[in-house]
């Protein structure tokens, strides 16, 4: 075996411990991000959905406001994004490098898709169902629980999984700030050092982590539908 | 039980605004089955939303129970429409629910313990004959499963009142019957009070007693259903109750095919009504009897309104222009309505008709 990784692709070999630290990297800076993302995502979704028009807690105010701002920050690109944010990213983590400095700018990057993939799901709940709710006494709170996560739900996964997919995307540019990851391997050791076998083999292991959230995003939206 | 005054309602959509409700007033008493009907867009869905003030009117005052439901609190409106059950066209289950789910939703913010809302459910399950589906989701549900579902919803908080907006308008007419005899039912044994919206004046037939006719915003024509069905004043009314008693599509397919008639001169093509005990009375015989006139009939309908007959003719009546004055004048005293079809409209379609 080892014979076989030494004659074909001597770098990997050499590299094995790096190759397995960008990936544990790459899946803790999605990880991490995924698990602020949801909450916030989630949180001004929910927001848009309630204060648009007609919604349950129609505010044209709080709704245009919020709106502006996530297209504002969803018109920044990513690589920009990064070195715009570097004195909040300091400010939180107390450096601007290594993954945890990488997980700051990857929020904001990717909570604003996040909340316009929630509030798309989130309009496909039947407004029937909501003045059904209303109807038997339910109030906002209980409406946004109980009726739009729940009825939601199918649509929420499917968001999460494209979302989660393109957040590791991101933590691949993330790179450029020497977050560590996949992605740094590649440019740094694979791309920088003409050792293509070693940009090949980042990519599978990218695409593996890809092919493994959609298929866990699957069989969850298959097992959310009734 | 519930009092509509002078309620307007107008929606701003950017530049325009539409006036959907325009100065209704309505009660409905404890025990009613209240039929409110009229044509798409005549403004059905909004009254019956301001009625749970789902809908805010611009103007007027919604008193349910004796409650002034627009001086009401959030809270306080929350838990009075917990009293105001409301079913719907598509019916508006949760699809991510189970049926028992459904029926639970609205019971998990009751002061109920686990098993007092394990057995109102089934209660109410099996109250809406569905006992056999407690497990499965909406989407394996007919159309009048579904509306069973929603019906045993809306009723798990007991309420008095339930408002039905086109609650069988999805439903062919046999499972639309089938729902009706349910609220029937509920109305009978639960005296729920019932508001049902609709277009179709077969549905008020069978189970209203009293029925408004809403047109453009505005309710033109309101009372018990026996003295609108026999005396209807408004064109539209009379309208809807022609299609619902089919005495339109008869006088359409003479139209159509005048020779049915055989009209010749001096006779008489008249459309009869006749309310209750006027019913029994032989009118026909009498006429042929006493009058010389000789009475051919094209159409006959009765229908059984709250225990009371209503029939509708349409007859060919034949005889000399003296015997037909005082055959006419025999049935205004006998209280029969008689009115006169234009017989004209036939014969000009019977010139260029070939026959
Ligand atoms: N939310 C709204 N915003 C603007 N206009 C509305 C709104 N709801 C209803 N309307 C308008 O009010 C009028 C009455 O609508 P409504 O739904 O009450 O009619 P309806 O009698 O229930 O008709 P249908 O039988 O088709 O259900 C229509 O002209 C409709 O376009
Ligand atoms: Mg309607």
């Amino acid at each position: 075996m080892s014979e076989f990784f030494t004659k074909y692709f001597p770098n990997i070999w050499n590299l094995r411990e790096d190759i397995l630290i960008s990936t544990y990297e790459t899946i803790y800076m999605v990880v991490v991000t995924s698990s602020f993302s949801v909450l916030f995502g989630i949180l001004l979704g929910v927001v848009l959905v309630a204060t648009d028009r007609g919604g349950i807690l129609e505010n044209k105010l709080v709704y245009s406001v919020l709106e502006k701002i996530i297209n504002l920050f969803r018109s920044i690109p990513f690589i920009i994004l990064i070195a715009v944010v570097v004195p909040l990213t300091r400010l939180i983590t107390g450096t601007s490098i290594g993954m945890n400095a990488a997980i700051v700018p990857l929020v904001i990057g990717i909570v604003p898709f996040y909340a316009r993939q929630i509030q798309n799901a989130l309009v496909e709940v039947d407004p029937g169902i909501v003045e059904a709710a209303q109807s038997m006494g339910s109030g906002p709170i209980e409406i946004i629980f109980r009726v739009y996560l729940k009825e939601g739900l199918t649509g929420i996964i499917r968001a999460s999984s494209v979302t989660i997919i393109n957040l590791i995307g991101l933590t691949t540019m993330a790179g450029a700030i020497g977050s560590g990851g996949l992605g740094s391997l590649a440019i740094n050791k694979g791309y920088n050092r003409f050792q293509s076998d070693i940009t090949l083999v980042a990519t599978i292991l990218i695409l593996i982590l890809v092919f493994v959230c959609q298929f866990i995003g699957d069989y969850f939206t298959k097992k959310s539908t009734h | 039980m519930i009092t509509l005054s002078n309620i307007q309602v107008t929606f701003e959509t950017g530049s325009q605004s539409v006036t959907a409700v325009r100065d209704v007033s309505l009660h409905v008493d404890a025990g009613d089955v209240y039929g409110i009907v009229g044509y798409s867009g005549a403004g059905k869905s909004t009254l019956v939303r301001v009625i749970n003030l789902l809908q805010r009117p611009t103007a007027g005052t919604v008193e349910v129970n004796g409650r002034d439901l627009l001086a009401l609190q959030p809270k306080e409106l929350r838990s009075a429409r917990k009293k105001i059950g409301m079913i719907f066209q598509h019916f508006n289950l949760m699809n991510s629910r189970t049926i028992y789910d459904n029926v639970d939703y609205p019971l998990k913010s009751s002061k109920l313990s686990k098993t007092e809302r394990d057995r109102k459910v089934k209660q109410l399950l099996e109250l809406v004959g569905l006992s056999d589906k407690l497990n499965a989701y909406p989407s394996q549900l007919s159309g009048g499963q579904k509306q069973r579902v929603a019906i045993a919803r809306a009723l798990a908080n007991d309420p008095e009142i339930l408002l039905c907006d086109e609650a069988t308008s999805a439903l062919d007419p046999k499972t639309t019957l089938s729902i009706l005899e349910l609220l029937k039912k509920l109305n009978q044994t639960l005296g729920l009070t019932i508001v049902i919206i609709t277009h179709e004046m077969q549905v008020v037939k069978e189970i209203c007693n009293k029925v408004a006719v809403m047109e453009a915003g505005r309710i033109v024509e309101q009372g018990d259903i026996v003295s609108i069905f026999s005396r209807p004043q408004n064109t539209l009314t009379r309208d809807f109750i022609n299609t619902a008693t089919h005495i339109d599509q008869t006088l359409e397919k003479l139209t159509l095919h005048p020779s049915l008639v055989h009209l010749k001169d001096n006779d008489m093509l008249c459309k009869i009504s006749y309310i209750g005990d006027s019913t029994s009375e032989p009118v026909i015989s009498e006429l042929t009897a006493r009058y010389r006139v000789k009475t051919n009939i094209l159409f006959a309908n009765v229908e059984i309104l709250q225990q009371t007959p209503i029939g509708n003719l349409i007859v060919v009546l034949s005889g000399s222009p003296g015997d037909l004055e005082e055959a006419l004048l025999y049935l205004q005293a006998a209280q029969v309505d008689v009115e006169t079809i234009d017989s004209r409209l036939l014969e000009d379609r019977k010139v260029g008709e070939p026959v």
